[in-house]
């Protein structure tokens, strides 16, 4: 999926730079459902695979493999149908979820599935830590937002546009908490088993980070929509909540200072080094977000691509690093190695020009978005090209560097399927 | 530790619910707006999802960035609901033609209207208070 996804984002991306690329095969209309799709059911599955090696390890019991198969195939049932749907033009779902709504279903039942499978596990484990509290409130509040998602079926909420509005903010804020609270919480358990110390998840500290994590993923979702006409309480709620984010910011830089040493020990490890990579792109996108979620500021890069700079860098710098560091962790790939350092390298910059150029595209439609004397939309797209040609270039160095990760990590897992039989 | 944790966790998923059931019973307090027919209003609305015009456009700053927002594009003295019916049919250099039904084109142009009478999209419209948070201004 994610080699698919970032496949799919550079053809869509092209179309930044030639407008009528494959207008009258797939077009934008296509191409931005298969990116964005794919790279959402990446981390979602890939969440999915950590909860359960995640599991494995710490209960040191098997997984109930029956629920997990049917759970699987309801997943790559879903998958094959909406790829086709996306490839006929057949839509009806919303933003990120273009797909039409039959094809949630399978997800659903999966997802409980999921849910029952994972409780059924980690009820046998006395005292949790951090990570499994994590696990689960990702678990549970994606089944809960992502029913919540398909309330617009329903004419009673689809008639009110703003109301409708609203709750789709609401949920795409809320959804995509629950998956960082997995990743998140991958990323604990990841550093419990690095230092070899049951303390990174279970100290008072790690649960208060865990319970401010959770207040924002109920209630912040409110800066997305400063400027939609809704009720105040929910804009000033969204303002206030997103502002306590500067915790976490501030713990970062305090962790870092505290953390050089062990930087230094553990820089070869390719895990940890992608921990660290997820550690350094959480205090830039996270930095953004803090500066975005003032309506202030925020009217300035809404609708603008530095919005897509923070989801973007948000779901590589920080999902996928974590991803790629459970992945490195759980298949077992500990040996120094030139090759991999390249690679790391050439995907943290090709990341930082993407991230940069999508952000100088955002200012300068912001700046042009608030001018007095506006030129056409058109027009001002046009003088954007430069970023564009930059960012397609760069979408171009994350899609071999990524995809090369994931080469080296499917051949490994398959030798080590191939060791065990 | 855990009962701490299932307090809190209990605490806060109670507000998050009561939160949530705020906003789902905001319609009931809603009146009737005149300006748009609010069925074939809800009609045009998947119309919009099925051709996903989300993709390039957005309402209200928010979807896709390839093409203009469309909010306020019907009471838009330069475009309007002809233009909008002769560019869905037509296509530009970067859009595709959509070839929408007559009951599709009139459900799709009704939702317009409703986005249209929500209020206004233009940033410009807006100002920023001492606290930080912006206001749209009174005079539209």
């Amino acid at each position: 999926m994610l080699v698919l996804g970032l496949f799919f984002g550079v053809l869509a991306a092209t179309i930044y730079v030639f407008p009528d690329f494959m207008k009258h095969q797939l077009g934008f209309v296509s191409l931005r459902p298969l990116h964005v799709t794919s790279a959402i059911f990446w981390i979602i599955l890939g969440a999915t695979g950590c909860i359960y090696n995640g599991l494995k390890q710490h209960i040191k019991e098997a997984t109930t493999y029956k629920i997990a198969f049917i759970q699987w195939v309801l997943w790559i049932v879903a998958i094959i149908g909406i790829v086709i749907s996306y490839f006929n033009k057949d839509f009806g779902g919303r933003e990120y979820w273009e797909f039409n709504p039959i094809w949630a279903l399978p997800i659903a039942i999966a997802w409980m599935l999921f849910l029952v499978n994972f409780y059924s596990l980690v009820k046998k484990i006395k005292n949790w830590p951090v990570y499994i509290w994590m696990w689960l409130t990702g678990v549970l509040f994606f089944l809960f937002t992502f029913s919540e998602n398909y309330l617009w079926i329903f004419p009673y909420f689809r008639e009110h546009f703003i109301t409708d509005m609203t709750i789709q903010w609401k949920v795409n804020g809320s959804l995509v908490g629950s998956w960082n609270q997995i990743l998140y919480g991958t990323a604990f358990f990841l550093m419990d088993k690095i230092s070899n110390s049951k303390n990174t998840g279970a100290n008072k500290f790690a649960f208060a980070m865990y319970f401010l994590g959770l207040f924002n993923l109920m209630f912040n979702w409110g800066h997305h929509i400063y400027t939609l006409p809704t009720e105040n309480y929910i804009r000033y709620i969204g303002y206030i909540v997103s502002m306590t984010e500067w915790v976490f910011f501030i713990k970062i830089i305090y962790d870092w200072r505290a953390s050089i040493n062990t930087i230094q020990k553990n820089y070869h490890y390719f895990p940890y080094r992608f921990i660290m990579a997820a550690d350094i792109w959480v205090f830039l996108n996270m930095g953004q977000a803090i500066l975005m979620s003032i309506p202030a500021i925020n009217i300035y890069t809404h609708g603008t691509h530095v919005t897509v700079a923070h989801a973007m860098g948000t779901t590589i710098g920080i999902n996928t690093m974590i991803l790629l560091a459970a992945c490195f962790e759980f298949f077992n790939r500990k040996e120094k190695s030139n090759y991999l350092n390249y690679l790391f390298w050439l995907l943290q910059i090709s990341l930082l020009v993407f991230w940069l150029s999508l952000n100088g595209a955002g200012i300068q439609k912001g700046i042009w978005q608030l001018s007095s004397h506006q030129e056409s939309y058109s027009k001002m797209m046009e003088s954007l090209k430069p970023y564009f040609i930059v960012f397609a270039f760069a979408g171009l160095g994350l899609l071999l560097t990524l995809s090369s990760f994931a080469f080296i990590l499917i051949n490994t897992a398959r030798k080590k399927q191939t060791q065990m039989i | 530790m855990k009962f701490k944790a299932k307090h809190v966790f209990f605490i806060l998923s109670t507000s998050f619910l009561i939160y949530s059931f705020s906003i789902y019973i905001k319609p009931l307090s809603i009146e009737e707006d005149s300006r748009f027919n609010r069925e074939y209003a809800s009609e045009g609305r998947l119309v919009w999802q099925s051709y996903n015009c989300q993709s390039c456009h957005q309402l209200y700053s928010l979807g896709g960035y390839l093409g203009p927002d469309l909010t306020n594009i019907i009471s838009n003295p330069d475009k309007g609901e002809k233009i909008v019916r002769v560019l869905v049919k037509s296509g530009t250099k970067q859009m595709p033609a959509f070839n929408l039904t007559e009951q599709e084109m009139n459900t799709l142009i009704e939702f317009l209207k409703s986005t249209d009478a929500s209020g206004k999209a233009d940033l410009r419209n807006f100002s920023i208070d001492n606290f930080g948070m912006i206001e749209e201004n009174e005079t539209k």
